[in-house]
């Protein structure tokens, strides 16, 4: 007698689809459970804990964010290696218009983020046509010469940077600001990509040649997807910016390239809340890793390996495989 | 006069070679409004690169393509796809993951069929199943519910026609569509073909399957080593003593 | 001055010449990511390093087997990481790059820092062309580039691996009918990249010391000479170096040293705008998957 595993949906997940999800609590709380932990755990728990943890969650929140911005750009088939080039756009672009303008960050933020997102839109369109490597490869490099053009040329403050700027109201405002940010972002592009846009993007990603067939302008999505993601990432910059009263060279360094790319892969790609997971798991993480200087990245580094090798689905993933169904022997006719 | 009018594609002198092999080479015709054109050619004689040259996904070295008097040449493939002209391709890639009927969201999400339905989308889901009831996905049965990757290559194939009947074209290529499907199978697919015929939509068959394409074919082109041979109606190419030698080898 | 400026820049288009070499050939021609190039240049100076000083190894022998041992890694990088993840460019990709990223800040972790570590030059010499003087540590290097370029010019075109190099690029499926192990040839073909990279560091360090930051240097030169010169064309490489080096040399000489990074940029910029897919680069989008 042969037997495999066999995989089905559980009781109350069959029971909880559409519409049937009011018949009873317990289906809605099933439902409600996994989407009320970001929210209870962002926006109630962490502000109680020491003011040292609150700076760690706010690092870990625009890490997020940057998860999920690179995790947008990954829906539609756009591998980025480089999203310090958002957040140093998004972070010049805010201090600038603070430095030399005087906005307050009111102004800066949503103007950085809508001008930084576009600003890397135009510099990344014309890889947009050819092999997804290309994008890869000029994601990776941009950032790392923009970071040597500021060097050279001492514009925008040069090395010393653009210090002196616009802080938050309190420590608290800005905890709770990019959470909410963070939840929105979440939320938000989990719903879209769900809808019969998210389709589209996903095709793209998937089978470009047929979505072009079908009379879809697989370039203009690809842009749009470019515009959410970059603006995304430009929105973390802008706020660091006023986070550290500082706009500098450290905006492009290779730490935010690489953080969320491996969150993404640990926590799942494409599933937005993956990356976020991912981040909450290696930022914290690093933060006790600290000490050890340069052996974080090589974390980041070995992370990535393993995770890609070995759990490339990532965390996600299996935790919501694992929610939604069961497994169970069942013998083989 | 009345002749050249209803001529809606014209091609002339296509020529495209891939390095040192020459794909097309200097291939024209036209294409009356309403008809079926058939065209048939020994494995790579050039058919499959003439429809990608046609429908834009490759890029002519010389030629011209005019599509009611517009000059098509080069186009990017959702453009001419915006204009009316859909193709079919040879290996079927649907999205897997996703259920059949919702594989045709993505045509019918085109700016054309919003342009067509008055500027909205409409229920897409709704215009999806129709659609796939419409080329032979029964109703009652729930495939048109069933993931793309479990379907058998029938339905991939119907699957596919109805994504090039969701866009509302008036020139459909369709790349060997029959092959791989039983005599069952092409004959439960040819009626959809007909009606399609019967709305006056004109049809362009890349074929190899010689007996089911001149059952239903006005006329026949025949390609050999990406030129054209042959063109004429079906009894009358295949005794044509070059289209005998391209497909059966010379007597000596 | 315009004559030395001229050699100096072909001494330093050899050099982006020799680096992105290595790159192009795993990736350009065989398809396969190794974006851990940066990590390997580093890592086959530190070897070298480490097994002429601390082992007390004489320097021929040292360099050699770094060589050997930093190919043997690209090797056993393609059976444990790219094999597993084949077929998904973005994985090997990702994979590569956190495994070199891991293997530079080892180092930088154990301490590798500092200006003891450098590599001897081949002979202590200068040479003269003119009036201007050349160490002939530079002029090696440009010998180098062009014998490596005639070298891998002629073994991927008429030898039996060099051309299972480049069917596996493009199509490895067919490349399989044709009796090709696609899986041994990416191996040898990530192996080959990699002791280039080595090749590349023990012929370029000498110039300065080792340091992790240029891993990140090499990949970053090796990345913006295949984006501009077009990934997979060995001419696209040359041509390239060529008008990269000179344009980094002259800007140095004639405008300001600091203005130097600023021509890959520029460079980079322009290619973008002009010709996405570099000078030579024949990379279309939907052209290759019909």
């Amino acid at each position: 007698m042969r037997k495999r595993k066999e995989r089905i949906d559980r009781g109350v997940k069959a029971r909880s689809s559409d519409i049937y999800a009011l018949t009873g609590v317990r289906e809605m709380l099933y439902l409600l459970f996994p989407r009320a932990i970001p929210v209870v755990g962002l926006l109630v728990f962490i502000p109680l804990l020491s003011p040292y943890w609150r700076e760690v969650f706010i690092s870990t929140a625009v890490y997020a964010l940057l998860a999920i911005s690179w995790d947008i750009l990954v829906s539609a088939g756009l591998v980025s290696l480089g999203q310090a080039l958002f957040y140093g756009i998004g972070s010049y672009f805010a201090g600038a218009l603070n430095h030399y303008w005087g906005l307050s960050p009111l102004w800066t933020i949503p103007l950085a983020t809508v001008g930084g997102g576009l600003l890397c839109t135009l510099m990344l369109l014309p890889v947009l046509r050819l092999r997804g490597i290309y994008f890869s490869m000029v994601t990776l490099v941009l950032p790392l010469m923009l970071l040597r053009l500021v060097e050279a040329t001492r514009i925008l403050g040069g090395t010393e940077g653009l210090t002196g700027l616009t802080p938050f109201p309190s420590p608290l405002f800005s905890l709770y600001f990019v959470q909410i940010a963070l939840l929105a972002s979440l939320f938000g592009f989990r719903r879209l990509m769900g809808t019969d846009y998210g389709l589209i993007i996903k095709g793209i990603s998937d089978n470009d040649r047929s979505v072009m067939s079908a009379g879809i302008n697989i370039y203009w999505y690809k842009a749009q997807v470019l515009f959410l993601g970059a603006s995304v990432g430009a929105f973390t910059g802008a706020f660091g910016t006023h986070l550290d009263m500082f706009a500098g060279m450290p905006g492009f360094a290779l730490d935010y390239s690489i953080m969320p790319v491996a969150a993404a892969v640990v926590g799942g790609m494409g599933t937005f809340a993956g990356p976020m997971v991912g981040a909450f798991i290696l930022v914290p993480l690093s933060e006790f890793l600290r000490a050890l200087g340069a052996l974080r990245i090589v974390f980041y580094g070995l992370f990535l390996v393993i995770f890609v090798v070995g759990l490339p689905e990532g965390l996600f993933h299996y935790i919501q495989r694992k929610y939604e169904k069961f497994e169970r022997w069942v013998v083989v006719e | 006069m009345n002749r050249d009018e209803s001529v809606i594609l014209k091609v002339e002198n296509l020529t495209k070679s891939f390095g040192g092999v020459m794909a097309v080479l200097n291939v024209s015709f036209d294409i009356r409004k309403g008809e079926l054109l058939g065209i048939i050619g020994p494995n790579g004689s050039g058919k499959t690169t003439l429809v990608n040259l046609v429908t834009g996904f490759v890029k002519p070295d010389s030629g011209r393509v005019e599509y009611r008097g517009r000059n098509i040449t080069g186009w990017a493939p959702y453009r001419i796809v915006g204009l009316g002209i859909t193709r079919t391709f040879q290996m079927v890639k649907p999205f897997y993951q996703l259920p059949a009927f919702k594989n045709l969201v993505v045509p019918l999400s085109s700016p054309r069929v919003k342009r067509l339905a008055g500027g909205r989308y409409g229920d897409r889901d709704a215009v999806a199943l129709d659609l796939l009831e419409e080329v032979g996905f029964e109703r009652d049965s729930r495939v048109s519910y069933k993931s793309a990757a479990s379907l058998p290559q029938g339905y991939l194939k119907r699957l596919e026609l109805a994504k090039n009947m969701a866009l509302r074209p008036d020139l459909l290529i369709l790349d060997e569509l029959f092959s791989g499907l039983s005599l069952a199978e092409v004959a439960s697919i040819v009626p959809i073909i007909e009606k399609l015929r019967l709305q006056g939509k004109t049809i362009v068959m890349i074929e190899h399957r010689l007996k089911e394409l001149f059952r239903i074919a006005d006329r026949v082109m025949v390609l050999n080593y990406g030129e054209k041979i042959a063109e004429g109606a079906s009894d009358q190419v295949m005794e044509d003593p070059a289209v005998k030698q391209a497909y059966l080898g010379s007597e000596t | 001055m315009f004559f030395g400026t001229l050699i100096y820049g072909f001494i330093n288009s050899a050099i982006l010449a020799v680096m992105a070499l290595g790159f192009n050939l795993t990736f350009g021609i065989s398809g396969v990511a190794n974006f851990s190039y940066g990590a390997l240049y580093i890592f086959a100076g530190f070897m070298s390093w480490i097994l002429l000083n601390s082992l007390g190894l004489p320097y021929l022998l040292s360099v050699v087997i770094a060589v050997l041992i930093t190919g043997l890694i690209g090797v056993v990088m393609y059976y444990l990481v790219i094999l597993r993840v084949k077929g998904l460019a973005l994985s090997e990709v990702m994979a590569t790059f956190g495994l070199g990223l891991a293997i530079m800040e080892l180092f930088r972790y154990f301490d590798f820092v500092g200006f003891r570590y450098t590599l001897p030059v081949f002979i202590d010499r200068s040479v003269s062309f003119g009036a201007v003087y050349i160490d002939l540590q530079r002029v090696f290097i440009a010998l180098i580039a062009v014998g490596l370029t005639v070298f891998l010019y002629f073994f991927t075109h008429h030898t039996r691996i060099g051309l299972a190099f480049r069917a596996i690029a493009q199509d490895e499926r067919t490349a399989l009918t044709f009796g090709i192990d696609s899986d041994l040839i990416g191996a040898l073909s990530m192996g080959f990249g990699a002791a280039l990279a080595a090749v590349a560091a023990i012929v370029i360090l000498p110039l300065g010391t080792i340091a992790v930051e240029g891993g990140y240097e090499v990949l970053i030169n090796a990345l913006a000479v295949c984006i501009v010169g077009g990934l997979g064309s060995t001419l696209g490489i040359m041509v390239a170096s060529l008008i990269i080096g000179m344009a980094q040399t002259f800007t140095a000489n004639y405008i300001d040293a600091h203005w130097m990074f600023l021509v890959s940029l520029i460079a980079i910029a322009l290619v973008l705008v002009i010709k996405p897919s570099g000078i030579f680069g024949s990379q279309k989008e939907l052209e290759e998957r019909i």
